[in-house]
């Protein structure tokens, strides 16, 4: 069964047998990231966290590394106004002429301050290998670096498909805060595996907004790891509408008394798309508290997947944990797996989790047609209703509004 | 205008109108009462094409069209506008944006233009004055944490914005005290005129005393039984359902 995902484990090893000379960085780091990556390969179902997702259409692909001088120009012409300073990476590098850094030396590149750590997941070992460039954003101690986005645009060849490895870093200061407009487009058939590692000192706070419209060939696996200081807040929301298989897969983990990890998405996915939204919280503090809201809107054969994970370390007394997923299935063959998970190990905390799962309410349907609405636009008016919950938490105005284009934009194209 | 001719339908395989033939000319509101069980909500739920009941023999005619074979919205274009029983509450969904958008769907498939969301503001605030209403109701989500009289003054609300030329009220007055229900005659009263036709279904006399009717009907076990002015009302009043059912049969 695993033949092909063993097969194509073996392709990017030899990738980085060719190029690890050439690659920025400790290579100390990146060998032993190779040996992880070489012992665990591409992960089967087998392996209990990826029980849901099956990247045996990922390993049926024969990727290349991104060749130079790829013509982005009309994938960043069309990018949304951020109204911010924006860093573009154009197939896993930093395009500097279309990127306009914010004053100071807080942000660079990874190719040329790399920075990184060795990660035991194994798609992040695989990023840690090959990674040749990507944001370095640093934010200093009390200083507001207002808001800032992140742009990734993949652009592969008819006939030739791309894997790329963009490697960010984020770091923020004791008290300093940061808004991240992270976004993440492109062309034709590519697997962008991206891995960001955040850290935020004590009392900062980032809020990261995620907007993934890959194209429906590729395949997007985004790996977050974010490590929260005492009393310091990430705010997470990620949407989802692109690739055939994304997985967004978070680490936080609240090392610092009292840290707030608030982990939302939301996906909104047709024909065959698969979506997977995997979040693993580990309070090992006392005093914090996690929320996480996902909502996924699947049509035709499209696949969710939400697992959700809180793990409370003896010492983190006072948690307070809550997740939920709400699922609307827009027909028969829509799918749905939620896999929560509480491994609690202290005992004055306070831990939830739920799910709901239903089809669009054919009362709400009719009245919204009684009154002449078409009912095409009913349905999405009802979906618009399901996920603005999701979406009328950000406090971003302009983040909001990107949001909420790109979905009427996919509603759009569903007509 | 509204034509039902050997009307027998129902719902998971039980018959619940069994033969209704009922006109109901331009200009004119006709009340329809009947006792519980008698087929009311049925038929105005039959006129408006909720999905789930079986029409097995009749035909209904509005303006000489098929309204049996027209879509919800198909209706609610043709001019028919039913106030619910039990308004659904859309969480997520507000109310000025909801009617905003009913009424440009009504007036895209009519082939007017669209009103922009000043002139809507316009239309609707007049509306909510004509009704008593405060300004905020547009703000909430449509029916969402609304009391029963809330919900029922929202659906005249719509009624008052969309300005059908045909209204079914399917007990409307229920759930409403005496002002609110003066409220929601007078607004129902504010639309009558040679191009507006309204079939009330109620259950009470009470408010026929505000709508008063062109004819009533009565309706007992899924037929008209009893038909008059609006002195039949009176006469149910005093001798009840049972009275003039038996009488009928």
């Amino acid at each position: 069964m695993s033949a092909a995902l063993a097969e194509r484990g073996e392709d990017f090893l030899a990738e980085f047998a060719r190029r690890c000379a050439s690659l920025p960085g400790a290579l100390a780091t990146r060998e032993a990231a190779a040996r992880r990556f070489a012992a665990a390969g591409l992960p089967t179902r087998r392996l209990e966290a990826w029980r849901y997702t099956d990247l045996r259409a990922l390993a049926a692909v024969s990727f290349a590394p991104a060749a130079a001088g790829a013509d982005a120009a009309a994938l960043i012409s069309a990018l949304p106004d951020f109204a911010a300073p924006r860093l573009v990476l154009v197939n896993g590098k930093i395009a500097p002429a279309s990127s306009s850094f914010p004053e100071g030396d807080g942000v660079g590149s990874f190719a040329r301050t790399p920075d990184f750590a060795l990660r035991c997941v194994p798609l992040a070992a695989l990023n840690t290998m090959l990674a040749e460039d990507g944001a370095v954003i640093r934010v200093a101690d009390g200083v507001d670096a207002a808001t800032l986005a992140l742009a990734h645009l993949s652009l592969a060849e008819a006939g030739q498909p791309i894997a790329v490895h963009p490697r960010h870093l984020i770091r923020l200061g004791a008290g300093a805060r940061l808004t991240l407009i992270e976004y993440a487009t492109g062309q034709g058939c590519y697997w962008h595996n991206m891995v960001a590692e955040i850290a935020l000192g004590a009392g900062a706070q980032l809020t990261h907004i995620r907007l993934q419209t890959e194209a429906t060939a590729a395949f997007h696996v985004a790996t977050i790891f974010a490590d929260i200081g005492a009393a310091a807040r990430y705010d997470c929301f990620t949407l989802g509408l692109g690739a055939r298989l994304a997985r967004t897969e978070i680490h936080a983990r609240l090392d610092g008394a009292g840290g707030i990890a608030h982990l939302n998405a939301a996906q909104l996915l047709r024909g065959a798309q698969h979506g997977d939204i995997t979040t693993i919280v580990a309070h090992d503090a006392p005093g914090g508290a996690s929320r996480q809201t996902v909502k996924s809107v699947l049509a035709d054969r499209a696949r969710g997947v939400f697992q959700g994970r809180i793990e409370v370390a003896r010492a983190a007394q006072k948690t307070d944990g809550y997740q939920m997923s709400q699922a609307l299935l827009l027909s028969p063959e829509a799918e749905i797996d939620c896999k929560p998970e509480l491994e609690i190990f202290a005992d004055d905390v306070k831990c939830s989790h739920g799910a709901t799962i239903g089809a669009l309410d054919p009362d709400q349907l009719f009245y919204l047609r009684a009154r002449g609405i078409p009912e095409k636009l009913a349905r999405t008016m009802l979906v618009r209703a399901f996920l603005d919950e999701a979406i009328e938490g950000i406090a971003h105005a302009g983040a909001r509004a990107v949001l909420d284009r790109a979905i009427a934009r996919w509603w759009e194209a569903e007509g | 205008m509204l034509e039902i001719r050997g009307l027998h339908a129902g719902i998971n395989g039980q018959e619940i109108l069994r033969g209704i033939d009922l006109v109901v000319p331009q200009g004119e509101v006709h009340a329809i009462m009947g006792p519980n069980g008698s087929g009311k909500s049925t038929l105005s739920y039959i006129l408006a094409g909720r999905e789930g009941y079986e029409v097995s023999a009749g035909e209904i005619l509005f303006d000489g069209r098929d309204v049996l074979v027209m879509t919800p919205e198909e209706r609610a274009v043709a001019g028919l506008f039913l106030a619910f029983q039990y308004p659904v509450e859309l969480p997520g969904v507000g109310n000025a944006n909801f009617l905003r958008t009913a009424l440009n769907a009504l007036r895209r498939a009519r082939g007017e233009t669209e009103l922009d969301a000043v002139q809507f503001l316009k239309r609707a605030r007049a509306a909510l004055k004509a009704l008593m209403m405060p300004d905020d109701m547009l703000k909430r989500n449509v029916n969402v944490g609304f009391s029963g009289g809330e919900k029922k003054r929202n659906e005249v609300l719509q009624m008052a914005i969309l300005r059908p030329r045909f209204a079914i009220l399917d007990e409307t007055d229920s759930g409403l005290d005496i002002d609110a229900l003066k409220i929601v005659a007078e607004g129902v009263n504010a639309l009558r005129g040679p191009d507006f036709s309204a079939l009330v279904i109620t259950h009470y006399q009470r408010l026929l005393d505000h709508i008063v009717p062109d004819r009533v009907h009565v309706l007992a076990a899924g037929r008209i039984v009893r038909s008059g002015g609006p002195e039949l009302a009176r006469a149910l009043e005093e001798s009840g359902y049972a009275g003039i059912a038996a009488e009928a049969a």
